[in-house]
């Protein structure tokens, strides 16, 4: 804060993956660079797409089978077992959105209007598109672009630049 | 904590320069606070900053969003009244303490 001698200037987040927590580490990271007034890039791929894809951004969910850390509220155990169950993982996935709403974090369109309104940048891998088949038109109106991994690292220079990866 | 003249009032100010008290706050000290960050303060900056004073008095947490949904101007307005930082400056500008939020 006061060691301000080489302050950074420029994030490049690579969002690879589509579960809430995921999605909003990508998101939050971005956001707050942003306000920081750091120049900000945003590179969604593989599962990272779903935040960027219109029909599936504001259905994330998070992982109730698989997830060591998964508890019940009030810290107790939340047996593997119990996330298989029919509709556990929307009923999680909806109170973690829910508890995140009440720290005024928005829901994952909302979180992107943010980081473009102060200048950051969203793209899509043109490769996890292809293969999930996606045209531009699958994606949110403000995605950027859709570039090759190499395509983005040419935007990656520069001083006091980091390259992210959720 | 270090006390800095700023508009001929003596005021008390943090390590990163954000005012102790907010009562000590006027709208003098906050155009010269804005002008050493190179913002010229309007009327609009001025309805932000006390936006933001009357918010934080309430003891609420302040966010752009909340900003954003003020009714005042919207987020990309924010942005740019205050580039580079539309919470960080704001709230030092406004006299409060700088937010502890991540949005």
């Amino acid at each position: 804060m006061a060691n301000t001698e080489t302050p950074l200037k420029k994030v490049c987040i690579i969002g690879a993956k589509g579960t809430i927590e995921d999605v909003y580490a990508t998101l939050v990271m971005a956001n707050g660079a942003v306000m920081e007034g750091i120049e900000t890039k945003v590179f969604f791929t593989f599962f990272g797409l779903d935040a960027i894809t219109k029909k599936q951004m504001n259905k994330i969910k998070t992982a109730t089978i698989g997830n060591p850390a998964m508890r019940a509220p009030g810290g107790l155990p939340f047996p593997s077992i119990l996330g298989m169950l029919p509709g556990v993982e929307a009923g999680v996935s909806a109170m973690m959105m829910k508890s995140m709403e009440k720290l005024d974090i928005p829901p994952v369109d909302e979180f992107l209007e943010m980081i473009t309104a102060g200048g950051g940048e969203i793209y899509a891998c043109k490769l996890a598109m292809d293969m999930f088949k996606l045209e531009k038109e699958d994606l949110w109106d403000e995605v950027k672009d859709v570039l090759t991994i190499g395509e983005f690292y040419a935007m990656c220079g520069g001083e006091n630049t980091q390259i992210i990866f959720t | 904590m270090a006390q800095v003249t700023l508009a001929g009032q003596t005021v008390e100010v943090n390590d990163e320069g954000y005012m102790v008290d907010a009562s000590q706050w006027n709208k003098e000290i906050a155009a010269e606070m804005a002008k050493e960050q190179g913002i010229e303060l309007s009327d609009k900056h001025y309805e932000v900053l006390e936006f933001l004073r009357s918010t934080s008095e309430k003891g609420e947490t302040l966010t752009i969003r909340k900003v954003g949904k003020s009714g005042i101007v919207d987020i990309k307005g924010l942005y740019q009244l205050f580039p580079g930082g539309p919470l960080k400056y704001s709230s030092k500008f406004a006299g409060i303490p700088k937010p502890a939020s991540c949005v």
